[in-house]
């Protein structure tokens, strides 16, 4: 068994406060998920940075091939009646 | 807790803070110098993070200490110019670092008698040093969960992990029986509300220890006759390096500041 199959590499994602969503912070190696729980408590919220906590295997991530991003985003870029940029926003919405 | 405390010299309020003040002190050094040397870069941090809550509760019972002594020392002064044979910490917690599985069973088996310390503390008489306990509490709920899982990750590992953690076991069980030895000055101090009765202690650490114990594969020790006071300022050989190191910059340039 090679290192990285031992301590395999998890995502980490951490919810600043309450109401807010989880954003992903960096990954920590570890051997379990409990391991890989206490981990991320000891190397992110050093400084408050939480209230909760998300891990996934990074394994389990399903991303895309930069190899495809032209055939995946290209196409959007010259759609800019897609943004909803023609409305008039009332002075009351504060956060559209 | 009595119904009529006897007043209590504060000699033995001191004696007792300082008790709690220098474990706290001693082990958070000896994780200290694992800083860089841990088996992983999470296990870096994870060690630091014990090893600073466990300085930042003595430097708040030093404090305390000082203000009970009211002689115009500060923590700094406990932790730096005193003498081994005037440190009051347990022998468990002066013990090597040795390997990681040392390391490890060290700190559960203290851990486990903080948590249960801190648990009942928190209802001292003394309002001061139960506010310390409630605030450490918390910390020291993360430090037994996380050395309570190594010691089951390592326990329950592989032939080798368990071999040596079972060793680390043996060699460092005789030094828990200091935690719940009762001399006349602890019952002195139980009588006056200020801490509580050392045997209720001693047994959910027992419990605690025994299911951890059983969790990770391991066998646990018989209780010996072997008997060591590091809280009555009889320490093993170990204590002089230790404060050697630590105290050598404070002696060597007085009043020296960052």
């Amino acid at each position: 068994m090679t290192a990285s199959q031992l301590w395999p590499l998890y995502e980490i994602f951490i919810r600043a406060r309450g109401g807010l969503d989880h954003k992903h912070v960096g990954s920590i190696h570890a051997v379990d998920a409990r391991m890989a729980l206490e981990h991320a408590r000891d190397v992110y919220t050093r400084r408050l940075e939480g209230v909760s906590i998300w891990i996934v295997r990074s394994t389990d991530i399903i991303a895309s091939d930069p190899a495809d991003a032209d055939s995946l985003f290209e196409p959007a870029r010259d759609k800019v009646y897609r943004h909803p940029t023609f409305y008039e926003i009332p002075d009351e919405v504060k956060t559209l | 807790m009595s119904a009529q405390p006897r007043a209590l010299p504060s000699e033995a309020r001191i004696d007792y803070v300082l008790q709690l003040a220098d474990s706290n002190l001693i082990l958070g050094q000896q994780l200290g110098a694992l800083v860089g040397h841990a088996p992983a870069l999470e296990e870096d941090l994870g060690i630091a993070n014990t090893a600073l809550d466990l300085i930042g509760q003595a430097r708040h019972l030093y404090s305390y200490a000082a203000e009970v002594e009211g002689r115009g020392r500060t923590e700094d002064d406990f932790a730096f110019l005193r003498a081994e044979r005037d440190y009051r910490n347990l022998a468990l917690v002066e013990q090597p670092n040795g390997d990681f599985g040392q390391t490890i069973v060290r700190q559960v088996l203290f851990d486990a008698w903080q948590l249960e310390l801190y648990e009942r503390l928190q209802h001292s008489s003394d309002r001061r040093l139960a506010a310390i306990a409630a605030k450490g509490l918390k910390e020291t709920r993360y430090h037994f969960r996380y050395s309570g899982s190594w010691l089951v990750r390592l326990g329950d590992g592989t032939a080798e992990s368990h071999a040596r953690v079972q060793a680390a076991l043996e060699r460092l069980w005789p030094f828990t029986r200091e935690l719940f030895d009762e001399d006349d000055a602890d019952r002195e101090l139980a009588v006056a509300g200020l801490t509580p009765a050392l045997p209720a202690v001693e047994r959910a650490w027992s419990d605690r220890v025994s299911a951890l114990l059983a969790e990770a594969t391991l066998a646990r020790p018989a209780n010996t006759p072997f008997r060591w006071f590091g809280r009555r300022g009889v320490h093993t050989e170990h204590l002089g390096y230790i404060l050697a190191e630590m105290q050598h910059l404070p002696r060597t340039y007085p009043g020296a500041r960052w």
